[in-house]
């Protein structure tokens, strides 16, 4: 039952993850992007990642994806014409990652660890531990975390505020 | 939790491969950053998949980070097109060639 729900949600992610990049116009493209989004939110329910998949939902599809199409809407840009031509690089790019993964894979065999034991942590809600671990092992990290976002924010406005460089 | 590890590794192998022709192959600027979004979820995917695979929630944590890095790279990335929108009137990478070589 819980594979038939994991292949479920992998074909769909992989489907729209393709017309991401299939599709012309980037409208549809962001849309089926925003239909992935919310089938990794699945995945992370499956998972018992409930935080992570209220935030992606929050974040990702409602705070990321409004931002994609507020500027395609903005700029009102006109369908392209063509791929891009750049057929020996991504053939060279696809050979090496594949022959990495092959290797990888037979050489060593494919192992990926013992898996827990038991799920502890069953008590406790997934936030709260989340929350625990986050103010207390990776403090310091999200208080860089903090800062790149002001420095992102920052970024932003100087970038797109028009003139706010020529008036000095 | 039936479902084995390697699939979760696959799925993510291959959203992450997708991404990656995406960004090769698009001309648009916002398809590609809507492909580098692509390969930020693959590589989300796995964290998840290897926290609860090996009982340990720092995968999590780890895709807290990369959803703020990635939240800061739209913000300045969709600040730059809209620059370069201004000055060009074009989103085509075919048109930018100022850093090339």
């Amino acid at each position: 039952m819980a594979t038939f729900v994991f292949l479920y949600f992998a074909a769909v992610i992989v489907m729209a993850a393709s017309l991401v990049v299939i599709v012309r116009n980037p409208i549809y493209s962001a849309l089926s992007l925003l239909v992935m989004f919310f089938h990794v939110a699945g995945l992370y329910v499956t998972l018992h990642a409930e935080f992570l998949a209220a935030i992606q939902i929050i974040v990702y599809a409602g705070a990321i994806l409004v931002l994609y199409l507020f500027v395609v809407m903005l700029l009102n840009v006109k369908q392209e014409e063509s791929f891009n031509r750049q057929g020996p690089v991504a053939l060279f790019l696809g050979v090496v990652l594949l022959t990495e993964a092959v290797l990888l894979t037979v050489s060593r065999g494919f192992t990926v660890g013992t898996p827990a034991p038991g799920r502890e942590g069953a008590a406790v809600g997934n936030t709260e531990s989340i929350g625990e671990l986050l103010y207390s092992t990776y403090l310091f990290p999200f208080e860089i975390a903090s800062l790149i976002l002001l420095v992102a924010m920052i970024g932003a406005v100087i970038l797109s505020k028009k003139g706010i460089m020529e008036s000095q | 939790m039936s479902v084995p590890v390697e699939f979760y590794m696959v799925l993510s192998g291959l959203v992450f491969i997708i991404g990656l022709v995406g960004v090769l192959v698009r001309k648009n600027l916002i398809i590609i950053l809507l492909s580098i979004e692509l390969m930020l979820n693959a590589t989300n995917i796995n964290f998840v998949a290897f926290s609860s695979h090996f009982g340990n929630l720092s995968g999590q944590v780890f895709v807290f980070f990369a959803l703020t890095v990635a939240a800061a790279e739209v913000a300045v990335g969709l600040a730059i097109i809209i620059a370069l929108y201004r000055h060009h009137a074009s989103i085509n990478v075919d048109d930018f060639s100022l850093l090339k070589w």
